[in-house]
Order: structure tokens, then C-alpha cells, then sequence
């Protein structure tokens, strides 16, 4: 019972965030300077035509309206049309959006993969040398942008070895991976870090706790120990940590997508950018929030589910 | 009550930390012995390594500590055993019992799972007895709606249920001695009295022994058999608990015994103690009391009395005793 | 921005001992002198004219004449990347330190105030962390336009968020303490309890990420310059540096490497700083 009611109330705290998203992004591209329709067509717009898109953007009406219309739009699923691809920016997502979430997705698992280990490996080695060579060696890796580590895997594994491809998606599901390993190399670093230097500090955190102590003098095994007492309660903060990292992964994902020429939304917005595809943007931007506060939903069910405590 | 053979044997029992100030001894050389079914108090201000030596009993202790010395358990020496053999020790043969109920128990783990968790290391019962077992223990050591309960966290129970629960943890696979570190001394006094006698009652039930930590004499004297008054990290008397009040032979016991009111006797001055305990990094030479002790001669200064035996069941680490049993409790 | 880890204190740190300067920190600190020379003074170290076409020294290996070797049009690539170091470091500051100014006094004055305002803010700082930071930074930048000082406007717009959470919660600790409560009893005016006692006291997380957020800011300008929607060519900036030698990676990788490695080293050494400032004030 109480555990539903919890759920329900996280829920309901979803609406007055997606609104806000929508808010912003609404203000973002009609308040910001420059008339979309103008900036599109460029200087050589006949008025004509600036009119005929503006009509299309419904930016004829006003702001109050404009929204309310956005609002509309937006819950029946019409994000309007690609003013450079000619088709329903829903469509695109469609298309788009689950490359980019496969990314990211396995960019997460890899990132887990390693930095869980590793960061108990630091935890339990405290200031020896193996934990300083980890910390050391994920503090670099903290301080290369993704687009340079991008480029280095794709030279030396790609061009170089030849163990990957240099770039594209490929054809089927297990091809698709195949071509996202690289990429998700790339942005898993970064994120490894971060987690690797969160549970490290936070084992350390707990190992010394009195709880874990009266779990030794019970006679438990040492991984009993080490999973049910130590890691159960260190990953709580992780847990969070990972939520809020999910953004900083998705801005990657634009970033990495245009490194090695994935077809994903990130790739979608640059060209659309370039292209000042402003419906395009708009979209993106309100479905890359979207994600993002599903994924804020879905790891605070999980720290709840962690931690009881929460639960109230 | 005593047997001739004690079943924990602590001989030159000794735990140091390596610290950035150098080596730091907590607890040293404790000569104890523990016998069948007896309550051993081990008394002491706080910081004087009472803790670490009932930790160090079961190596409990955290990585720059080291232990050394024997622990002589049923024919083995708990210092050296190796690793497995000391988990099937731990929790099945000696369990412990900790202080702070809410920083002993797994905040996020419901108590069943933290009860489970000890029947599975050390019975070979299957789910259905672990779970008959678990409603048993529940009961036994008064907690009501037992099954209920055993599904929630430790944060839903009240400070004196977290520590019958606890109880319950630690003695699920029936251990033969129970360490308690100061059970008490984080509950209600109307609460205190109800687990010290709970743990009265178990000892009777689990027929084990006991050694209780703790630094209240009121809890000495309503539980205890006999008693060991550690300072600085040494054992420096042990008796029966009659004599500890009765008889002090060394002189940080008759200053602890005096610092105490006692109800029903005339009106007394009340004695404390001069000074501070020593910190463990800066230990004074000779007996570590010599500074704070009224009784102290050049002698204590410069060498360090070792336990002696006084009478067959009373041993004291004084060269003073006897004017310190002559300067009596009470002036 | 919305790095939360990198701000966060190591379980062990505040065991060490002591106020010797660790060595790490040691390492922040020279770097960042260095880094900030470089940007002073790039024609001092640079031995060639980072913008002067040589055509016959083209996509020249690294060697004595040049240290990184040469690009497509033979310009050095020692003094490009040398150069680079005045709009990097630039970046860092310039993007970084209005919202830090904004945010913190935001932060405070939201933390000073309380009630609805406090809860008004809260609101906005849950949906701004919910905007992938760089995605939006890159949708205000197409918005504005291309440019170094669109990406500033970008960052500014949220950036200042972080910041005033940061203060605010150190507020609402400060707040509990008996001095303001007495400089309240006292009737100061608010402005001075909050500018003479409560940010004083404060100012740390704010300090300390600000050091991180230059950090991730370097990264940031680079990847926008990368993408081109930062500093723009033929202007002397890493991330712009790295785009010019996408191309030749196989054949002359010293283009895009060299730069790159500038990038770790000053944000290496902006990381180091920030720790080693945490660790200082908690053995104070």
C-alpha cells in the first residue's frame, strides 16, 4: 500500500515538470531573437512565403494561443512537419530516437560493467597502488571530451585494427550492436567514471558502518558480506547519481552520433540545426527531456525499492 | 556458579593500530577467562579498550589493528585459526550484540532477511524450519506479532524492540557465548531493565555465557557474576561481583566504586577521580593509573604490575593493593 | 553543470591529516599557472605565426622544427595549439563566471527568503536538470546562432541553476546557526545578514564546483567548437583544432591529437584544483 501510493505520488510529480519542459522549449524557439520563418528562408524570403511558414508555425496568432495550440499538438502526438525532410517530426523520432536510446543504453550497461567492479576494487585497495592507478586513470578519462575519445577508438579500433567499422549502423539487430560498440566505448567512459568515483567513496562510506560489522560477527561469507551489506546500501547514492547522469549521456549521444555517423536523434539534431529545423529541434529537445525525467522516475522507484527508508 | 575449567581462555591478548603517530596498542595483554553460564562484566570509563577487547575476542577488528595473544575456544585458538573455521565460530558458536541497535542493524534489509541470513551460515535447516525457527526466536525473546514484524525494516521498530530484534539475530543459530558491547546504554532506563533481564533469562535458556561490556556499575551489579575493570587498555582487577564493591583491591576500581551513589546507605561522600585517562598514543610509564592514583609511589612510575592472584577468584595488577583494601569504599 | 560527482568529497579524503598540500593538488595548480601564462603571453612560447600558411611544410610528422608537426596548410601545429590556450582559457572564465556570480547570490537570497520562492525554485531546478544540458545548450545555440559568445548566453541561461542550489543548501544549513538568527533579533537589514554573514560562510560548494564547471566547460566549448557551433575558424581553439584534422587522422594523426591532449591536461588540471580546494577546507 504504502509502496503504491508512493509510486502514484512520484507520478503526479511528473506532470508539473513535463509541462515545464514544454513551457521552455515553447519559449525557446518563439521568444528567443530571430523570426524562425525568416531565419529559414534567409534573407532572400519573399514575404510570401515567410507568411505561408509562419501560417504553418502558427506563429500568425498569438503567444497565449500559440501555446495552448502547442500544448494541444503535443498530446495528440503532432509535432508539426520537418521543414527539411518534408515528413511529421513524430515520424522521425520514430525512426530516430530508439538508435539513439540503444546508444545510450549500452553506453549505461558498459559503464555499470566496469565501473561497479572497479570502483570495489579501489574501495577495498584504499591509497594502494592499484586504487591510485584507477582513480588516476578515470580522472583522465574524466577530462577527455567525447568527441576526441570518439575519434581515437575510431582510428585505432577502426581504421587501424580493423576490429570495427568506422561508422553507420548496420543492418539487424546484432549488426546494430556490433556498430554501436565503439560509440558506446566512447560515451561509457566519461560515465564509468563518475560512478567508479561515486561507489568507491561510497563503500567507503559504509564499509566501517556498525551494520556490516554485526553482519562479520555472524559468520556470513566474505562476497555475502560484500553484496548483501556493502553494496546494497553503498549503491543507493549511485543509483541517483546514475539518474541525473542520463542527460549528460544523451548530450553525448549527439556529440558520439556525429563522430561515427549514426543515424540516431543526436545526429538528427545537428542536421537539423544546420539546417534550422525548428520544428525538428523542438521535437528532439521535448523527447530527450521526456526520456530524461523517465529515466528520473525510473531510478527513483529503483532507490526506493533499495531503500525502504524512502518509502513513506 | 564458576567450573574449574573456563571455556574462553584469554591469554596476552593484545590488539595495536598502526597509526600515522605510530604504533598504538588498545588493548594490552588481557589475561580473562570466561565460565560456563557466568555473566562477565567487563568494566571501564570509555576508551579504555573494553570495545576492542571484546572485538578482538572474535577479530572483529578493522585492517591497520592486528591481533595477537591466544583465544582458546573448545581446543582452538581463535587468533590464528583460519578464516572459515572462525565464521563457523562467529555467529554459531559466539554471537555478538552491539550498542546502537539503528547503526547495527541493515537499515534497508528486513529483519527475516537479517535472522535468515545467520540460520542459513550456520543450520541446515530448510526454508519451512528456518521460518518456524525464526517465529520462535521472535517469541522467545518478546516480540509481539511475530510474522508481521519480521517482514518490516529496522526503522519501523521502536528502540527497545531493534534491540530484542537484534538479540534475535544473534542468537538464532544458539551460540554457547554471547558478547554484549554496552546493550544497554542507548535505551530508555525503563527499557534497560527489560533486555538485561531478557539476556538473564536467555542465558538461562541458550545456557551460555556471557561477557557484557559496559561502563554503568548499576548494570555490574543487577547482571553480572564477576567482573573485569580494564584502564588504558589493561585488565587491572578481577573479582566476583560481591567483592568489586565490597573489596577493591586496586585503586581506579575503588575510585570508580566510589563515584557511584548508592542507594540505602548512609550519606557519603561521593570519591572521584583526579584527572583524565591517558590517551592510548600517550601512555605513561609504569602503571598507567600512577599519574591520577592517590596510592602511587615511585615504584608504579617506573615498572608496570602485571595481574596476581590475591585469593583463588580475585586477581589485581596493583603493588598497593593491600592499602588500597585497607583505605576501604567508604571513608 | 550537471556533473554532480565530480564535486563530491571522497570517502577517505578527510582522514588524511594535516594541511600539507597533497600532491595531486600541487599538480592543479602548477597547471593551471602554466595554462594561464599560455594564454597571457601564447607569442612568447610559440615559435611560428599559428595562422601563417607554409605550403612547404605540409602534414609534417612531429620533429625538431615542429614539435606537433604541421597541418594541411603547414601551419604549426605547436604554436596553433599554444595559441588555443588564450580562447580555451577564455572559455572557461568568460562562460562560466556570470552564472557562478548570478546563481550564488540567486542562491542565497532564494535560501534567505524561503517559503514559496524556495519551492518556486526548486521547481526550476528539477526541470533544468531534466533538460539534457548539452542538448539544450545546443538548441539555444541554434537558435542564437553559431559563435563563441551565443554559447555563453547558452550556458548563462542554465548554468546559474547549479549554482544557486549549491548555495542554497549551504544557506538553509548557515541559516540554522545562531548568528544570523541573532543578526536578525539585532534588525539588520536582510542584505547585510545575507552579504556580511550568511554567504560569507556559504560561498564553498559554489567555489569548488566553480572549478569543476570551468572544467566541463572547456569540454564543452570544444565540443561545440568541434561541431562548429563554437569558436569558429580559422580562430586557434582545441576543439576546432581536432575538427580541422578529423580527416587526416589516418595519415597524420599529430593534427587532432596534439590539441586533444591539451583539453585532458587543463582540464586534469581544473579537476585537481577543485579536489584539492574541498580537501583543504575540510581538514581546516
Amino acid at each position: 500500500m504504502a509502496s503504491l501510493s508512493f509510486i502514484l505520488r512520484r507520478i503526479l510529480q511528473m506532470i508539473p515538470t513535463i509541462l515545464f519542459i514544454l513551457v521552455v522549449t515553447f519559449v525557446l524557439v518563439r521568444l528567443l531573437p530571430g523570426d524562425p520563418a525568416t531565419v529559414m528562408l534567409g534573407d532572400r524570403g519573399r514575404e510570401a512565403d515567410i507568411a505561408r511558414i509562419n501560417a504553418q508555425l502558427g506563429l500568425d496568432k498569438p503567444l497565449v494561443v500559440q501555446f495552448l495550440y502547442f500544448i494541444a499538438n503535443v498530446f495528440s502526438g503532432n509535432l508539426g512537419n520537418s521543414i527539411a525532410l518534408r515528413v511529421p517530426v513524430t515520424t522521425l523520432l520514430v525512426e530516430r530516437l530508439p538508435v539513439t536510446l540503444l546508444l545510450t543504453g549500452m553506453a549505461a550497461a558498459i559503464a555499470v560493467i566496469f565501473s561497479v567492479p572497479l570502483g570495489f576494487w579501489a574501495a577495498l585497495r584504499q591509497n594502494r597502488a592499484s586504487d591510485t592507478i584507477i582513480r588516476g586513470t578515470f580522472q583522465v578519462g574524466l577530462s577527455m571530451p567525447v568527441f576526441y575519445v570518439g575519434l581515437l577508438l575510431l582510428i585505432f579500433f577502426g581504421a587501424h585494427l580493423h576490429w570495427f567499422p568506422i561508422g553507420g549502423y548496420g543492418h539487424g539487430f546484432g549488426d546494430h550492436l556490433y556498430h554501436l560498440f565503439l560509440p558506446a566505448v566512447t560515451l561509457a567512459l566519461s560515465l564509468s567514471a563518475v560512478l567508479m568515483r561515486n561507489l568507491r567513496s561510497a563503500i567507503l562510506n559504509v564499509i566501517d558502518a556498525e551494520y556490516v560489522d554485526f553482519a562479520r560477527s555472524k559468520g556470513l561469507r566474505g562476497y555475502v558480506i560484500l553484496v548483501r551489506h556493502v553494496l546494497r546500501n553503498a549503491v543507493i547514492s549511485t543509483v541517483t547519481l546514475f539518474g541525473l547522469q542520463v542527460g549528460v549521456l544523451l548530450g553525448g549521444a549527439v556529440i558520439t552520433e556525429t563522430v561515427f555517423a549514426i543515424p540516431g536523434a543526436g545526429r538528427l539534431m545537428i542536421d537539423s540545426i544546420y539546417g534550422r529545423d525548428y520544428p525538428v529541434i523542438q521535437g528532439l529537445t521535448i523527447s530527450l527531456a521526456i526520456v530524461v525525467s523517465l529515466i528520473f522516475l525510473a531510478t527513483d522507484l529503483l532507490q526506493a525499492w533499495l531503500d525502504p527508508r524512502i518509502m513513506r | 556458579m564458576a567450573e574449574t575449567a573456563p571455556v574462553l581462555k584469554v591469554r596476552g591478548l593484545t590488539t595495536t593500530f598502526e597509526t600515522a603517530q605510530g604504533r598504538v596498542t588498545a588493548v594490552d595483554n588481557v589475561d580473562l577467562d570466561v565460565f560456563s553460564g557466568e555473566v562477565l562484566g567487563l568494566v571501564g570509563e570509555s576508551g579504555s579498550g573494553k570495545s576492542v577487547t571484546l572485538r578482538s575476542l572474535i577479530r572483529l577488528i578493522h585492517a591497520p589493528g592486528r591481533v595477537t595473544g591466544t583465544v582458546e575456544w573448545e581446543g582452538r585458538n581463535l587468533v590464528d585459526l583460519p578464516d572459515p573455521a572462525l565464521r563457523r565460530v562467529r555467529g554459531g558458536e559466539i554471537a555478538m550484540i552491539f550498542q546502537e541497535p539503528m547503526t547495527a542493524l541493515n537499515p534497508i534489509l528486513p529483519i527475516r532477511v537479517q535472522i535468515d541470513e545467520n540460520l542459513r551460515a550456520h543450520t541446515t535447516m530448510d526454508a519451512a524450519q528456518r521460518r518456524k525457527r525464526m517465529l520462535e526466536l521472535m517469541d522467545i525473546v518478546g516480540i509481539p506479532a511475530a510474522a508481521r514484524r519480521l517482514e518490516e525494516y529496522p526503522h519501523q521498530y521502536s528502540g527497545g524492540m531493534r534491540q530484542r530484534a537484534m538479540i534475535a539475530i544473534a542468537l538464532a543459530s544458539s551460540p554457547r557465548l554471547l558478547l554484549a558491547d554496552e546493550p544497554t546504554t542507548a535505551l530508555d532506563v525503563t527499557i534497560q531493565d527489560q533486555i538485561l533481564n531478557l539476556i538473564l533469562d536467555l542465558r538461562e535458556e541458550f545456557s551460555m555465557s556471557v561477557v557484557l561490556v559496559t561502563h554503568d556499575l548499576g548494570v555490574v551489579a543487577s547482571t553480572c557474576d564477576r567482573v573485569a575493570v580494564m584502564y588504558a587498555g589493561r585488565i587491572v582487577e578481577t573479582t566476583s561481583v560481591h567483592d568489586i564493591f565490597a573489596r577493591p583491591h586496586h585503586a581506579y576500581t575503588r575510585g570508580l566504586i566510589g563515584s557511584v551513589p548508592r542507594g540505602g546507605s548512609e550519606r557519603t561522600m561521593l570519591m572521584s577521580i583526579e584527572g583524565t585517562p591517558p590517551s592510548l598514543a600517550h601512555m605513561p610509564r609504569g602503571c598507567s593509573f600512577n599519574p591520577r592514583c592517590t596510592f602511587a609511589t615511585d615504584k608504579c612510575a617506573s615498572s608496570v604490575p602485571h595481574l596476581e592472584h590475591i585469593e583463588p577468584e580475585h586477581t589485581v595488577a596493583c603493588f598497593h593493593h593491600e592499602a588500597v583494601a585497607r583505605a576501604g569504599v567508604s571513608q | 553543470m550537471s556533473d554532480i560527482a565530480t564535486s563530491q568529497p571522497d570517502g577517505d579524503a578527510g582522514r588524511k591529516k594535516g594541511r600539507r598540500i597533497s600532491i595531486s593538488f600541487a599538480t592543479g595548480i602548477v597547471i593551471l599557472i602554466v595554462s594561464l601564462i599560455l594564454a597571457f603571453f601564447p607569442s612568447a612560447f610559440a615559435p611560428y605565426d599559428p595562422n601563417v600558411f607554409d605550403y612547404n611544410a605540409i602534414l609534417q610528422a612531429p620533429s625538431s622544427a615542429h614539435l606537433f608537426g604541421t597541418d594541411n596548410f603547414g601551419r604549426d601545429m605547436f604554436s596553433r595549439v599554444i595559441h588555443a590556450y588564450t580562447l580555451d582559457m577564455q572559455i572557461a572564465v568568460f562562460a562560466t563566471i556570470v552564472p557562478a556570480i548570478v546563481g550564488t547570490l540567486i542562491g542565497a537570497f532564494v535560501g534567505y527568503v524561503g517559503g514559496i520562492t524556495e519551492s518556486v525554485f526548486g521547481r526550476i531546478v528539477d526541470a533544468t536538470i531534466t533538460f539534457p544540458f548539452l542538448v539544450l545548450v545546443i538548441a539555444i545555440v541554434s537558435v542564437l546562432g553559431p559563435g563563441l559568445i551565443n554559447m555563453y548566453i547558452a550556458v548563462g541561461i542554465i548554468d546559474w541553476v547549479f549554482y544557486g542550489r549549491l548555495t542554497l543548501g549551504e544557506i538553509k544549513v548557515q541559516k540554522r546557526l545562531d548568528y544570523a538568527a541573532a543578526g536578525q533579533v539585532m534588525g539588520y537589514r536582510p542584505s547585510r545578514i545575507i552579504f556580511r554573514h550568511l554567504l560569507p560562510n556559504s560561498m564553498t560548494p559554489a567555489l569548488v564546483y566553480w572549478m569543476t564547471d570551468m572544467a566541463l566547460c572547456i569540454l564543452l566549448g570544444s565540443s561545440l567548437g568541434y561541431l562548429g557551433l563554437g569558436a569558429q575558424p580559422p580562430a586557434a581553439e582545441w576543439g576546432v583544432l581536432i575538427a580541422d584534422g578529423k580527416n587526416f587522422m589516418t595519415s597524420a594523426w599529430w593534427i587532432s591529437v596534439f590539441p586533444g591532449i591539451a583539453i585532458v591536461i587543463t582540464g586534469l588540471g581544473f579537476s585537481l584544483l577543485g579536489d584539492g580546494i574541498t580537501e583543504l577546507l575540510r581538514t581546516k
